[in-house]
């Protein structure tokens, strides 16, 4: 029940993008169509869930037992950097199609900074291991949701009429505000 | 100051400011905006940063090789980072926990790693800090100006002093989410217009 709770919460309720704000910068840079959208998508999914799983680990056997979580965001984002670029190189060795797919989306990840926002609101808010990798899965999920529609919005919007003062980021904003306020309705759900 | 000590000064603040034009630190841009407090506190947490950031950067350009910039550059913004972290916990508890999240994010913002391999790595320290002075200034107006948008429609009120009385009610839509992307939506929209008129 409370991992269907978190599940919820991180896709609908809680947004990563629309109700948080984290990852923005994927969310309006490449979300002009609905295949790279869903590529940077996956490639968040993979990343967070198992950068969440590594940092956890690592500031549950190491941080914690010696007095060092005040280094958190130190450590957190070199082991997000390293791996990422282990992530790379193995899947570019194991498995070419894969790499093609998802490859010039990995060192984008490594600055985004749902990555790494995730990696830390798990250890705040105190999750099991399960439990966090459920709410990282949950938020990329949620991540991969927000930026498929608003690319799907945007290819239409490429074809419609759009006021010269408009153009460009201010129509990309709103779409991203409308959007927002549609995900407003989940809200309350689980309360 | 000479001229182009003077441009590196202003390039940040106008003509590439970070949040109207260059559309960098979207993350903290949108999310802590909720107060116009907030927003200046933001603002002048992540321009400490990049002060100290480009400074040191620019100091040890010539020691880190090439190949091995980028995670040691990481490394330092992150511990500035902690150290703004751990200052402002200990001395505006209040502040900080407003901000949430979005301090250690700090590291990830674009900005800051942006400026570092785009100016730091190359400029002398003095060059730098202008440079970090100017971007961190123009991010600062960015997010006060929007912290002020929002928190007077959304709230009604003006660095948390209420000028909204009786029956009236705010448009609570602008402390929310959504009104975040509709405020930056209107003010690159007038920051577009009036630049373009000069």
């Amino acid at each position: 029940m409370s991992y269907l709770f978190i599940f919820i919460s991180a896709v609908f309720v809680n947004n990563i993008i629309l109700s948080q704000f984290l990852g923005i910068c994927p969310f309006l840079g490449v979300s002009k169509k609905i295949s790279t959208a869903a590529g940077m998508g996956f490639a968040v999914m993979f990343v967070m869930t198992l950068a969440t799983i590594v940092t956890y680990l690592v500031y549950y056997t190491f941080l914690q037992p010696f007095n060092l979580t005040f280094m958190m965001t130190v450590t957190f984002i070199l082991v997000i950097a390293a791996l990422v670029q282990m992530v790379e190189i193995i899947i570019k060795k194991v498995s070419p199609p894969l790499y093609e797919a998802l490859g010039i989306f990995l060192p984008l990840i490594t600055t985004n900074c749902a990555v790494l926002g995730i990696a830390i609101l798990t250890v705040q808010k105190n999750y099991t291991l399960v439990a966090g990798v459920c709410y990282a899965l949950s938020s990329a999920i949620g991540f991969t949701l927000a930026i498929v529609i608003f690319a799907g919005i945007r290819e239409r919007l490429a074809f419609s009429r759009i006021p010269p003062a408009l153009q460009g980021t201010p129509i990309a904003l709103i779409t991203a505000g409308l959007l927002s306020m549609a995900f407003m309705g989940f809200a309350g759900i689980g309360n | 100051m000479n001229k182009t000590s003077y441009e590196n000064l202003t390039r940040g603040i106008i003509k590439e400011n970070p949040t109207f034009v260059m559309l960098l630190g979207m993350c903290p841009t949108l999310g802590v905006t909720t107060s116009a407090l907030n927003g200046l506190g933001m603002g002048i947490a992540t321009l400490f940063v990049l002060i100290l950031s480009n400074c040191a950067i620019s100091l040890i350009k010539n020691l880190v090789p090439a190949q091995v910039r980028i995670p040691a550059y990481i490394v330092v913004i992150a511990s500035f980072v902690t150290v703004i972290d751990l200052l402002m916990a200990a001395y505006l508890p209040a502040l900080h926990g407003a901000l949430g999240i979005f301090i250690p994010l700090i590291v990830v913002n674009c900005i800051i790693l942006g400026r570092a391999e785009a100016f730091a790595s190359k400029h002398n320290v003095w060059q730098s800090i202008l440079d970090a002075v100017g971007m961190g200034l123009g991010f600062t107006i960015g997010l006060t100006s929007l912290g002020i948008v929002r928190e007077v429609l959304g709230n009604g009120s003006l660095f948390n002093y209420s000028f909204l009385s009786g029956e009236a009610t705010p448009l609570l839509l602008f402390v929310m989410p959504p009104g975040a992307f509709l405020a930056l939506a209107a003010l690159i929209v007038i920051f577009n217009r009036v630049m373009r008129r000069n």
